[in-house]
């Protein structure tokens, strides 16, 4: 099995080599063909893993491939851990790239840097799939930060653009704040356990548990919660949580199927997967548990309500990217870590799906983003707009799609949930479902429906994508409209996470769910009488009244809350706060390093200031150089004398 | 009789009175020369000693390689001093102090 394991991971590796080394030689077809059959043989493999886990009773793998170092009794591994976790999120991963991967060669067909292109995203393919299959903390922080390098990259793909520049350099830095937090908490659990290796560390979690950090001698910290925390704050920047979310928005500069693969579906629920696969270190510290509650719960209301007054299409999903990402988290919090990794695999599906045919959209329109500017596209690209539907559908949490399952269950999940802030949280997701299905449904209407609003060019030219987008739109939609009705069961309730996911029994709020659940027919039927369902058809029904039927009364409510509007567009002022307090702090305490202690002290003082006490010193002793040669002879005459004397004398 | 320590003294007179020309010459660099050889005689007399009180001859030789040095010494230093006359016209030490920094 382990050779299975190491081709899953190395396929994509290698692929990624010839496309990026010998791009030129092997051109674009070349490329197109290795990329996609590495990732393809990768995906395969995923799901024949998954399958053996699932169906045939596989025993879980835990293994280490290779020594990298020995150091003072830590041992640094390349290994793998593959239970039903790790391979749900490979079988998702490479699925989700896989499309995408087949998706591009409709999107980048004019761009020059194909191969490039092709190479990246086999590059943080490989990384995903390292990040995911690692069996201790140090391949985890590898694959973490290979992710984050090839996000960069890709953000960055179009290095011609300013705009493009700026927003991955935001990225990466937004990026290394929360890396700094998981350092730490690796480092912590390092101290207190002595190993990185997963199952090491999570017998030893006790150990941690018990200690104190003593701070000073009155305060001290339990060293699970900040242990916890700062593994937490990692998961914050990779997953875009508030406050460290800024860089999400931004990174749709990026190309979209990169923004499909990279910054919706898989890269940004790395954080996620993460704090679902240390659950038996967080479920240890309530605190903690209390801080990602209220961390995701803000992120779920706060950042979907800036999706109702974005314009560029792209933006509408990111926004709507990081609520779900909050969702997810709020489920973490709320201990129920089985619905949030569910809805993280029925929002991979969604999400990427969304994604992709905004893309297709944003072909169409001759890369035209402003939803201002579409409008009435249902009859130029039917295939488009059917598959987007169904994403919509999905992601407002529409009875009987994926995102319903995924997405209701955790709601009451949160519901049954008594810790520190649920109340809050509960609010915020439930609130949080009109708001999805109001900025959903008008994105879907400005670009689909009403009015054509674009100019007469670009009319002219309207029409369906090629097969290569469509294919991976409707095979994306499959899933997604699907999926839910087969995994409810197992992955909530039933055994699925067994042995990977780990919930105190006090904690286990799906226990109480399942004792109401009788099958997903039934989940279905009780969930047309609760609110959430009514609240997204409530969205729905706005969002078709502002936008399609009545838009005048859009204008009249941004006229009337136009406080409300300008905080919103301004986007809570987090941008303005992080741009004129924290970088110009930065760069303010940076100028003065710079004046006091480059130019002032190691300059003036230690560099010059040697030299100008060299050059005095010699203009001093130049007098002793007379010139006459009987100076020079008393000179060594004294000295000879002074030897002797110590000679003699000493 | 006449011991060691008699004839180690005059040596070392003849060795102080060569550091005081030295050093009090400020006149005649031809003096300063001559010093330099009286110095170089006062360790003869001092090799010439040992060897004759302690029955060894090595010192004797020793002078005479000493000596032939010394003669080729005193050549090169007058052919130099002639190069200097010539060049600055005056042998005086005070004018010589083109060492100074």
């Amino acid at each position: 099995m382990q050779s299975i394991y190491l081709t899953i991971v190395l396929a994509p590796l290698i692929a990624c080599i010839i496309a990026g080394l010998f791009g030129k030689s092997i051109g674009r077809v070349g490329a197109h063909s290795i990329t996609i059959l590495g990732v393809g043989i990768s995906c395969l493999l995923s799901v024949y893993v998954l399958y053996l886990l699932t169906f045939e009773d596989m025993a879980p793998f835990n293994g280490t491939v290779y020594t990298w170092l020995l150091s003072d009794g830590v041992q640094l591994n390349v290994g793998f851990l593959i239970d039903r976790l790790s391979a749900l999120m490979m079988a998702v991963v490479t699925f989700v790239s896989l499309m995408v991967h087949i998706y591009t060669i409709g999107y980048m067909a004019d761009d020059d840097g194909y191969q490039r292109f092709f190479s990246y995203i086999s590059l943080f393919t490989f990384s995903m799939l390292m990040l995911v299959m690692a069996n201790n903390f140090l391949q985890l922080f590898f694959g973490w930060e290979a992710v984050g390098v090839v996000s960069y990259l890709l953000i960055g793909f179009w290095y011609q653009r300013p705009s493009a520049i700026f927003a991955s350099l935001k990225a990466f830095l937004v990026n290394r704040v929360g890396d700094f937090g998981f350092v730490l908490g690796i480092a912590a659990v390092l101290r207190y356990t002595g190993s990185l290796d997963y199952a090491s560390v999570f017998s030893h979690a006790n150990q941690i548990a018990a200690a104190q950090i003593h701070i000073t001698d009155t305060v001290t910290w339990s060293a699970i919660t900040f242990t916890c925390i700062c593994l937490f704050i990692g998961a914050m920047g990779k997953s875009a949580q508030v406050p460290l979310h800024i860089w999400l928005p931004d990174s749709m500069e990026g190309p979209t199927p990169i923004s499909a693969l990279i910054h919706a579906a898989t890269m940004v629920t790395a954080g996620i997967f993460m704090v679902a696969r240390m659950s038996p270190l967080f479920e240890l510290s309530e605190t903690a548990l209390s801080f990602v509650l209220i961390i995701g719960a803000t992120t779920a209301f706060f950042m979907g309500l800036i999706g109702i007054v974005a314009n560029d299409i792209k933006r509408v999903i990111a926004y709507s990217t990081l609520s779900q990402l909050g969702y997810m988290t709020v489920a973490l919090g709320a201990s129920a870590y089985s619905a949030g990794i569910f809805h993280l695999m029925t929002h991979a599906f969604f999400k990427a799906l969304l994604f992709l045919a905004a893309g297709s959209v944003i072909i169409a329109m001759h890369h035209e983003q402003d939803m201002r500017k579409m409008g009435g596209l249902k009859k130029y690209m039917p295939i488009t707009y059917w598959t987007c539907l169904i994403g919509c559908l999905a992601l407002i949490g529409f009875p009987g799609t994926s995102g319903f399952f995924s997405k209701d269950s955790l709601i009451e999940a949160v519901g049954a949930s008594h810790r520190v802030g649920s109340g809050y949280a509960y609010i915020c997701v439930v609130t949080g479902v009109f708001i999805t299905a109001l900025y959903t449904f008008r994105m879907f209407i400005m670009t689909f429906l009403g009015k054509e609003r674009m100019d007469h060019h670009t009319q002219e030219h309207l029409h369906e994508s090629p097969w290569v987008v469509t294919v991976p739109l409707i095979l994306l939609a499959i899933p997604s409209a699907f999926i839910g009705w087969f995994t409810v069961k197992p992955m909530l309730f039933g055994d699925f996470f067994e042995g990977a996911i780990y919930v105190a029994p006090a904690n286990n709020v799906l226990e109480h769910l399942a004792e109401e659940f009788h099958g997903p027919g039934a989940f279905v039927l009780t969930a047309l009488t609760a609110l959430p369902v009514w609240l997204a058809g409530l969205g729905v029904l706005v969002a078709y009244t502002c936008f399609l039927w009545r838009p005048a009364l859009a204008d009249a409510a941004e006229a009337r809350l136009k406080w409300l509007y300008t905080i919103l567009v301004e986007k809570y002022g987090f941008d303005w706060f992080m741009e004129h307090v924290i970088m110009a702090g930065a760069r303010r305490i940076g100028s003065g390093l710079w004046r006091f202690g480059d130019q002032a002290v190691i300059d003036e003082g230690l560099v010059n200031g040697s030299a100008r006490t060299v050059g005095w010193l010699g203009s001093v002793m130049r007098y002793a150089q007379s010139g006459y040669l009987y100076h020079y002879a008393f000179a060594m005459i004294l000295g000879l004398a002074g030897f002797l004397m110590w000679l003699i004398w000493r | 009789m006449i011991s060691l320590t008699h004839v180690l003294a005059l040596s070392g007179i003849l060795f102080a009175i060569a550091v005081a020309g030295v050093f009090l010459n400020r006149k005649n660099i031809i003096v300063l020369l001559m010093c330099i050889e009286l110095m170089l005689l006062a360790v003869n007399f001092n090799f010439v000693a040992f060897s004759r009180f302690r029955g060894d001859l090595g010192g004797q030789i020793f002078v005479f390689f000493i000596l032939t040095v010394a003669a080729a010494e005193a050549a090169i230093g007058l052919a130099i001093l002639v190069v200097l006359f010539r060049e600055r016209s005056s042998i005086e030490v005070e004018d010589l102090d083109t060492l100074q920094g």
